[in-house]
């Protein structure tokens, strides 16, 4: 059962998650009266905005091969981070991603190769490679948690860095978006409103395999990038303009993530896996809903 | 206003005198070079267009008219440059403001975005998901009007027609205002009412705002109808002149056939 691994949370000792803990404690319901809970609520309340704005971008600019193809290097990342002796793989995880990013940001912006043909050379050798490294001394279940994820097992003080980074990243998207968007709708046009094409890539860029990475060891990496695209492909069934776009993006992120969240704790799964078949129910909603 | 644009005026005796010039500003294309993965697409463009002059630039298919428009934007790397000069409001002004309109059809429909939110998104860093602000939309429904597109303000973007499209795009080149005015062949699947609502358009704002207009078109008989100035391009300027000179040159005739731009007039 995965609700057991949460036993070695440590306690609130931080004002905020006792405050974000409070507030759920309240509720009349068992699962609200769990830390593990508790915390995997604050997470995702935390994870799914940043989440829906960025698909919202994403899944226009024929960039989702691109964020698995992140998400699935990360376990190079991680192997990088074992072999450097890091107790936590995420600053090694970043700092390959981010380097990743940056590299088939450049190769696009040259038009060396076929897009696509990059991403899945990237992302089936970086999987091997992880994968490699990482068996190479036996015991690589250690690591399959980042494959289906485990946000049940976060500590206070996980919540607060990834919440910190979310926040910047929600804050340089928000300075971009503008310019993401022209670029988006017509590259050349960006450019004549004195848009850097080049450089607002490299940062969208970067950002998606920040927030990507930033995640994976709650969602996992085999469902990360369906929280990307789901909420923002639902969104685009309801909307019209591109502030309901982001908005109805927001709405759906967070209830398939709530929801699933709780749905785990009662069919005691894995929660990313759940909050995306969550998302997937919403988005079988707006199709109806479009007709 | 430097000394190359006095040089440049002389040398343009020939453009005919319904050009409107103001005579403060000017706009060089030295030495403008682009080469893609080795090839040369073009080479050694030189242009010296005035405020009020509307230039077309026609060609061959392959000639690299999109190219050297996406080259003066700064899309493409390019070797050589654009200079401007003009004084506004007693100063002297190096930086253009350029405006563009691209070719249609290539523009992302599929994304939930409406005209005003275009507008929003062009004019500055506000996202747009917060909504538009006041003086954002006031300009826009200006610039709108003026091209006889006021009513498509908050429709979204997937919505529009060929034509409808063209003038938004148009309405979006022209705030704020520019110094030059790129259009990238803006006609070439636009219906025959659009097209003469859009060189309507672009005629009155060319008069009115005093810019200058470079076009590309396809349509040879249209091109020489509106221009003061032509160029044939093809790899690099073959002819310029007057739109007659232009078409008479040997070179243009046997690109187009000796009457190929009569025959599309009718």
């Amino acid at each position: 059962m995965v609700c057991a691994a949460a036993s070695h949370v440590q306690c609130c000792d931080l004002p905020d998650m006792q405050m974000s803990a409070k507030l759920l404690s309240a509720l009349p319901f068992e699962w609200a009266q769990y830390q593990f809970m508790q915390m995997a609520l604050t997470g995702i309340v935390i994870l799914a905005p940043l989440f829906a704005i960025l698909g919202c971008l994403v899944i226009s600019n024929q960039m989702a091969f691109f964020a698995d193809a992140i998400g699935h290097s990360a376990l190079t990342g991680i192997a990088l981070g074992v072999l450097a002796g890091l107790h936590e793989p995420l600053w090694a995880m970043l700092v390959f991603a981010v380097m990743l990013a940056a590299a088939i940001a450049w190769l696009r912006h040259k038009q060396l190769a076929p897009a696509d043909a990059v991403i899945g050379l990237v992302m089936s050798g970086t999987v091997a490679l992880g994968i490699v490294l990482l068996s190479r001394q036996g015991g690589f279940h250690r690591y399959a948690r980042y494959l289906v994820g485990d946000i049940l097992t976060i500590a206070p003080a996980d919540v607060r860095r990834v919440g910190a980074l979310a926040l910047g990243v929600v804050l340089l998207l928000a300075w971009q978006y503008n310019r993401i968007v022209l670029v988006i709708l017509h590259r050349p046009l960006a450019a004549s409103r004195g848009v850097c094409v080049w450089r607002t890539e490299l940062l969208f860029t970067v950002l998606i395999a920040v927030s990507v990475t930033l995640s994976i060891a709650w969602m996992g990496l085999l469902v990360i990038n369906s929280l990307l695209i789901l909420p923002a492909a639902a969104a685009r069934n309801l909307a019209r303009s591109a502030a309901a776009y982001v908005l109805w993006a927001v709405a759906i992120s967070l209830t398939s993530g709530i929801g699933g969240v709780i749905a785990s704790y009662y069919l005691s799964s894995a929660t990313g896996a759940t909050i995306v078949l969550c998302a997937l129910l919403l988005f079988g909603v707006s199709v109806v809903v479009r007709r | 206003m430097s000394g190359e644009c006095a040089t440049g005026a002389r040398r343009e005796m020939a453009v005919p005198a319904s050009r409107v010039a103001c005579g403060a500003c000017c706009t060089m294309v030295e030495q403008l070079g682009v080469r893609i993965h080795g090839r040369t697409i073009l080479e050694n463009i030189n242009l010296h267009v005035h405020c009020g002059e509307l230039l077309t630039i026609i060609g061959p298919n392959g000639a690299g008219k999109t190219t050297l428009l996406r080259a003066l934007i700064n899309e493409l790397p390019h070797s050589g440059r654009l200079r401007f000069s003009a004084i506004r409001d007693g100063r002297s002004v190096a930086q253009a403001v350029i405006g563009y309109v691209p070719q249609k059809l290539d523009i992302d429909r599929s994304m939930p975005v409406t005209v005003m939110e275009l507008f929003a998104a062009a004019a500055g860093r506000r996202p747009v998901f917060f909504g538009v602000s006041r003086r954002v939309r006031e300009t826009a429904i200006h610039n709108l009007e003026a091209v006889e597109a006021g009513q498509l303000a908050d429709r979204p973007l997937g919505r529009l027609s060929g034509g409808e499209l063209q003038r938004v795009m148009l309405a979006l080149a022209l705030a704020p205002k520019p110094d030059i005015l790129l259009l990238d062949e803006p006609l070439a699947s636009v219906d025959h009412a659009g097209v003469a609502a859009f060189y309507r358009t672009v005629a009155a704002v060319r008069a009115q705002r005093d810019m200058a207009v470079i076009m590309v078109s396809h349509n040879l008989a249209e091109a020489a109808r509106i221009a003061t100035r032509m160029v044939f391009l093809n790899r690099t300027i073959v002819c310029e002149g007057a739109p007659a000179e232009v078409l008479a040159h040997p070179l243009v005739q046997a690109t187009f056939g000796t009457s190929a731009w009569r025959v599309e007039a009718t």
